[in-house]
């Protein structure tokens, strides 16, 4: 207690007659050879927290608008904070959308092409970082260009091509081109993959073989194990991909000009389409109360669509962030 | 390839002097081409093909009849149409070279002083790297759309009226374009950072991969902060700054928000009988869409690896010269030996 009342008096002292250093001051603010200085430090924060805030925004806008009733839409003085917590927004969108269901062809179709993805790329990946063939830097050229190429040029041949063995409208349209290794960026997939194979030494799986493991299960044995962190990355990195792409999923496993007869579509797809599904649900439905398409509406299935992948990201974020470290997307 | 080491043995112990060097070589390679070819399949029929047919597709006019797809060439008229008679295309491709050559570098400059930021002695740094890095996962195309026509990424304090009006002032005349693409990265800043979420995160791992020892003996030697940059940050992370910018590109002109590709989607879906429509039209949009692509994405390329390392010349021009040393060396010590035979013989 008698500590502290000595501070105390030492700090009044001090507001009553500052001694201050100069010196010291300026060490403060600009900082010295061994630590910044506090203008820099502030500096630096205040910018990073603004650009953080404006990434944030799109969000929390999406995300305090969602909840606005129509009063509040319109009301000029709210414009943050709804007034009430409405869940409405949330209920009509979802019914729209077909929620659950959806969400469960969202799902599988993101899911299966995605399992066969981080398959079938590790093993290709292998393949290109352990041996050496004829025409090897052809084929890794190759991989590049086909990266570099736009999936549109390919499109419509691929299109026709479905449509003569009726795959248009199913899921098959995606798995087929993913057991050949040309899933939705499955290039990224192959070189992280190849990257990773490198770097395991080669003399251990030279040592499995003088022990009498063959090719395949030295691979099995010793390098896909070893594997697992750029496993995960690939699967995360393959199945938000896949979430996210509307464009060919809408060609071709929803199917772009029978859409009605396909049993597959997607959050995403359902999305694009949702101002003119939500006007249909409307027509159809012609009971009770009817709510029309409004801003708040059109950003909870915004929300909706996302929201499994937020949750997976705020529990996995760790995973997601470090694995561009560690799997060497960036070792080239 | 199935062969077990054991059998492997027992030959060459009854017969060692028949096995060639190049065996266990080649058996690698038979493995290595077992391990690639489903991809190598999949090349072949899900891309080289489908290559060769769209370009057939771009020179013809396709129509559907009951019995299945009927092809009718007529050269390059679908080429030529596109540029004397549609309204929008030029028009869309124009805006989507000059949004890519502006968009791009700013992503880039901008994920690199965010990734400098963040290398520095920053508390929270996982927070700070977690939020940028959120946009990479919820950012489609879709959303996009959502999201832009509720004007939500767009802030309200940034007024670009009165930037692209003090723009529009500055400019000689002809140069609209370029006002108007500032004018588009004013309004849609949000899109543009969002889109920077996984670059700055490959410049930030590159960063931290420096040796710090080699910002300390530049210091002791007296360089500056502004030095170190340009003379150890820049020239280290080179190889990350081609890489961002091809996948800048690449990103960009795949999301849906290029209004190129939606239009080749709408020519595929309308009817076949119109003359800016139908299968063979869309493919001909795909081709010069692609066209444009790969050769923005190589002229950017080009442009940034020309430059070679300046220690790596060196390291070549001083092992040339060790060679030559080596060599000279050797010639005397067999002059040496030669002389010293003659002597003895003499």
């Amino acid at each position: 207690m008698r500590n502290v009342k000595k501070q105390l008096s030492r700090f009044i002292n001090y507001i009553k007659h500052p001694t201050y250093n100069k010196e010291k001051v300026h060490k403060f603010l600009y900082g010295s050879k061994e630590k910044e200085g506090f203008l820099k430090q502030f500096a630096v924060y205040a910018l990073l927290i603004c650009i953080g805030f404006v990434y944030l925004y799109p969000l929390l806008y999406m995300l305090s608008n969602s909840f606005m009733t129509l009063d509040d839409l319109l009301d000029s003085s709210i414009n943050w904070i709804p007034s009430t917590f409405n869940l409405d927004n949330y209920v009509q969108a979802g019914n729209s959308m077909e929620f659950w269901s959806t969400l469960g062809d969202t799902v599988l179709v993101c899911g299966i092409p995605t399992i066969i993805n981080v398959i079938i790329c590790s093993i290709v990946g292998y393949g290109f970082a352990r041996f050496d063939f004829p025409l090897k830097k052809v084929l890794m050229g190759l991989l590049i260009f086909t990266f570099v190429l736009p999936s549109q040029i390919t499109m419509m041949p691929l299109y026709v091509m479905y449509n003569d063995y009726g795959l248009i409208g199913d899921i098959w349209s995606f798995i087929l081109p993913a057991i050949f290794g040309q899933g939705l960026n499955a290039q990224i997939f192959i070189l992280i993959f190849y990257q990773f194979y490198k770097m395991v030494p080669k003399v251990l799986i030279e040592a499995a073989q003088i022990d009498g493991a063959g090719y395949i299960k030295s691979y099995f044995r010793i390098a896909l194990p070893s594997a697992k962190p750029a496993m995960l990355t690939v699967f995360l990195f393959s199945m938000v991909w896949y979430w996210n792409e509307s464009y060919l999923t809408e060609m071709f496993v929803t199917g772009l000009t029978k859409a009605e007869e396909s049993g597959w579509t997607t959050l995403m797809v359902k999305l694009q389409q949702f101002n003119a599904n939500y006007s249909s649900m409307q027509a159809q439905q012609n009971t009770g109360v009817q709510i029309n398409n409004n801003e708040s509406i059109q950003m909870a299935g915004t929300m909706l669509s996302i929201l499994p992948l937020l949750i997976a990201y705020f529990l996995l974020q760790r995973q997601f962030v470090e694995s561009i470290d560690r799997t060497g997307i960036t070792g080239e | 390839m199935a062969m077990s080491n054991e059998e492997k043995k027992v030959k060459k112990a009854a017969k060692p002097k028949k096995i060639k060097p190049g065996k266990i070589a080649r058996r690698d390679a038979i493995a290595g081409v077992c391990f690639v070819l489903p991809w190598v399949i999949g090349l072949i029929v899900f891309k080289l093909v489908p290559l060769i047919n769209s370009f057939q597709y771009s020179l013809a006019r396709i129509k559907f009849t009951a019995r299945g797809m009927k092809i009718e060439f007529k050269q390059f008229e679908n080429y030529i149409t596109m540029f004397t008679e549609d309204a929008e295309f030029p028009v869309q491709i124009v805006s989507y070279i000059t949004q890519t050559l502006i968009t791009a570098p700013i992503i880039v400059v901008f994920a690199l002083i965010i990734a400098m930021f963040l290398n520095g002695k920053i508390r929270c740094r996982g927070l700070f790297r977690s939020i940028y890095f959120l946009p990479v996962i919820i950012a489609s195309g879709p959303v996009m759309n959502m999201l832009v026509g509720q004007g939500a990424t767009t802030i309200a304090t940034i007024d670009s009226e009165t930037i692209t009006n003090a723009l529009a002032a500055i400019m000689p005349e002809g140069f609209e374009g370029v006002t108007d693409a500032v004018a588009d990265v004013f309004g849609n800043i949000i899109t543009i950072l969002w889109y920077s979420g996984v670059q700055i995160l490959i410049f930030l791992s590159a960063l931290q991969k420096i040796d710090s020892s080699l910002y300390e003996a530049a210091g002791i030697d007296g360089g500056s902060g502004w030095e170190c940059f340009w003379k150890i940050t820049l020239p280290t992370i080179k190889p990350m700054i081609v890489l961002n910018v091809v996948y800048t590109i690449i990103f960009r002109s795949n999301n849906e928000q290029n209004q190129v590709i939606v239009m080749i989607k709408d020519a595929m879906k309308g009817s076949a009988t119109a003359k800016t429509s139908g299968y063979g039209y869309a493919s001909a949009m795909a081709w010069v869409f692609s066209v444009v692509e790969v050769l923005i994405i190589g002229i950017m390329a080009l442009l940034l690896m020309t430059r070679k390392d300046v220690y790596e010349k060196q390291i070549k021009r001083q092992k040339k010269l060790d060679k030559k040393e080596a060599r000279a060396i050797r010639r005397v010590r067999r002059r040496d030996a030669r002389n010293a035979k003659r002597k003895k013989a003499a």
